[in-house]
């Protein structure tokens, strides 16, 4: 039986247990009829010409957690923001840990999916927002056919959330393969302000596949500042779909550091609703050895006088592919737009490979967009020049790597985020350069 | 100090440097000077390490020991600094971060600790001072966006943050008014020491009005074709190239 067979069988076996009535039912069992009809994506679909997902759906995920796991919150410490208070909300092998979880229902709703799906209390922001902007696509609509858990944050109106929120998924390796499918709803009500990491860890070499998928409100003048950390091992890949609408004169920013994992594929889809947003994807990609990095971006302006800004460097080493895809849509009434965009990469290697490709549909007369993509090597004049001040060829290399790099890093607002991440870069480069950018 | 013992260079199969012979003592100051595309900037380049050139014939002794096989930091941790004629442009990287991570670099391969924090700081407003150059200028990005003079003036400070024992000027006046001229010369004459030498490489005169020479070379279609004193460089201020030119051709 394949992969695709055994979810859907395993899909009836569990969805009859439920109860026919819930309100989720007839959502999921459509969903998983959109995925029986469409089934994975194949390289013959265009946004997916660069990513082949074979090599990875050849292994007998179990997809559905046996058992709770425990894991000591020491040992995977190192996994968390640490040295700051932080919300927490953390699963093991797709169940939730409340051990090593903080959460709250004071003021906000900073909990799990779970509880949000079955508690009538719930039922109103879930029948408003659940599923609403996640598009209909295979390999979301498997989410949503199989959503059960993950993260559920509400933050009302007015509130400016003092710590980040932490999401971080575990897979023990107890099962030889897992396939996880967290689902995250995240509804920040207007004027308030809330930062959220997002980090998915398998704790051993035994093959992981997480399909996640994320719809983030984010309502009239509310921030978001959402960073994701992929530094999974190489056993691990993540499919990730994240979807965020964005109302009148909110700020929104991503910020994806991709440094680990198998395969990597990050669907970031912004929807522009109301005058005045701003939105901003960054992201920074240093991969070696076999991996792929794939970025899929789309940026919807719908309404006049918004912004979006996208910002994406890649260092790719050995045979590591990367992929930047960025679809910028402007609608015809979206004038005085102001689309930004760069891909700027460089290969370290022969064999490495990066596949880019700007898409802009401009429907709008007047509007300012840019776009640019680059694919170099590190500049031999400027690696001559760094050498003849006393400074190593490695860390040479490594500090015009940290350079290029340093303008997305510039723009995280956590210290403690930036220091990770530079810690991140130097062990993967093998140097320490003695600064942070 | 530097032996450069008939010296043949080239780049892609095309060679530039041919047969130069030099000797930099201790306490000197030494000019090469010559027409465009005489290989002067070469002979620098090869002098700090450049990886482009190919070294055919000849070598170059550093204190007594051959350093053709050695790359360009570790000549550069021996005391050997060229002052580029055109600095690479680093952005991300402030000339304040750019500076500690070279001086410690340099530091370890000498085998000693990083240099503290608060001696680093020291020495680099110390040495900003010497070229006159404003703080807030140590945080910007390396050379980019800076003037031609900002850049040349940022390389001598780099050269008084490293103290070489031999630093090389490739064409450090160009694109210099008068007053940067001034500063930067007045740099160089200020670390100037009986231990240290300096190699200055110019098309013009001028620069040696203010670093002055004690000997001036003329470099030629690769060769060194005449030496003097720092009156040959009056001499070619005054009545150009060309008559070198007739007078190795003749």
């Amino acid at each position: 039986m394949d992969l695709k067979e055994k979810l859907i069988s395993s899909f009836w076996a569990f969805e009859n247990h439920l109860d026919e009535d819930s309100y989720l039912h007839p959502i999921r069992t459509d969903a998983i009829k959109r995925f029986e009809e469409k089934g994975f994506p194949s390289k013959k679909e265009e946004a997916w010409k660069y990513t082949s997902l074979n090599s990875v759906l050849k292994h007998d995920f179990s997809v559905f957690p046996k058992q709770e796991n425990a894991i000591e919150y020491n040992d995977v410490k190192k996994y968390f923001i640490h040295d700051i208070d932080t919300y927490k909300i953390v699963f093991i092998d797709g169940k939730y840990s409340s051990h090593l979880s903080q959460t709250t229902h004071d003021g906000m709703d900073i909990c799990l999916m779970s509880s949000a799906l079955s508690k009538p209390k719930y039922r109103i922001l879930i029948e408003n927002y659940f599923n609403k902007i996640a598009e209909q696509e295979s390999l979301t609509s498997l989410n949503t056919a199989f959503s059960s858990e993950g993260a559920y944050i509400h933050i009302p109106k007015n509130k400016m959330v003092a710590k980040p929120i932490q999401i971080i998924h575990f897979s023990t390796g107890n099962e030889s393969a897992i396939m996880l499918q967290p689902r995250n709803l995240i509804v920040v009500d207007e004027n308030s302000h809330v930062q959220i990491i997002e980090r998915h860890q398998s704790l051993t070499d035994n093959q992981v596949l997480t399909n996640s998928v994320s719809e983030v409100f984010v309502n009239k003048r509310a921030i978001v500042d959402y960073y994701k950390i992929q530094n999974d091992n190489l056993n691990a890949s993540l499919i990730d779909n994240t979807y965020i609408k964005q109302k009148q004169e909110s700020i929104c920013s991503v910020h994806t550091f991709s440094f680990g994992g198998k395969l990597t594929r990050n669907n970031l889809n912004f929807s522009q609703q109301g005058e005045r947003i701003n939105s901003t994807l960054k992201g920074v990609t240093i991969i070696g050895d076999k991996q792929h990095v794939d970025h899929n971006t789309l940026v919807h302006h719908v309404e006049p006088n918004c912004e979006s800004h996208q910002d994406y460097k890649g260092i790719f080493g050995d045979s590591a592919t990367g992929v930047f895809n960025g679809k910028i849509i402007v609608d015809k009434i979206a004038q005085k737009t102001n689309a930004f965009q760069s891909n700027k990469n460089i290969l370290v290697s022969d064999k490495a490979t990066i596949n880019t490709k700007p898409q802009l549909e401009i429907f709008a007369d007047d509007v300012k967009c840019s776009h640019g993509c680059t694919v170099g090597q590190l500049d031999e004049s400027a690696m001559f020049y760094l050498r003849s001040r006393g400074i190593p060829e490695k860390e040479a290399k490594a500090l015009l790597m940290y350079a290029f790099s340093n303008n997305v890093l510039n723009s995280v607002k956590i210290p403690e985020i930036k220091q990770r991440i530079n810690k991140i870069i130097a062990n993967k480069l093998g140097v320490n350069i003695g600064f942070d950018l | 100090m530097l032996k450069i013992n008939n010296l043949h260079a080239s780049v892609e199969d095309k060679s530039i440097l041919k047969g130069i012979n030099l000797e930099i003592n201790p306490g000197e100051v030494h000019a090469i000077m010559g027409p465009n595309g005489s290989g002067k900037s070469t002979l620098a380049s090869v002098i700090a390490g450049k990886e482009d050139y190919e070294v055919t014939q000849g070598n170059i002794t550093f204190e007594g020991n051959d350093i053709d096989e050695l790359a360009a930091e570790e000549r550069a941790h021996k005391g050997i600094f060229l002052s580029f004629q055109y600095p690479v442009e680093i952005p991300g990287v402030s000339v304040t971060n750019f500076m500690k991570t070279a001086i410690n670099e340099t530091r370890k391969a000498k085998g000693l600790e990083d240099m503290p924090a608060k001696d680093m700081l020291k020495l680099i407003r110390e040495k900003a001072e010497l070229l006159e150059i404003d703080r807030k200028f140590l945080s910007r990005s390396l050379n980019e966006g800076f003037s031609g003079g900002e850049k040349k003036r940022n390389e001598i400070f780099q050269m008084a943050m490293l103290e070489p024992k031999l630093a090389i000027l490739d064409e450090t006046d160009s694109g210099l008014d008068i007053d940067a001229l001034r500063i930067v010369a007045n740099g160089v004459n200020k670390l100037k020491s009986k231990d240290n030498a300096v190699l200055v490489i110019t098309h013009y005169q001028r620069l040696l009005d203010y670093i002055v020479p004690d000997f001036v070379h003329v470099l030629y279609n690769g060769k060194i074709v005449k030496s003097g004193t720092k009156e040959l460089a009056h001499e070619l201020e005054e009545k150009g190239y060309d008559w070198i030119k007739e007078e190795v051709n003749a």
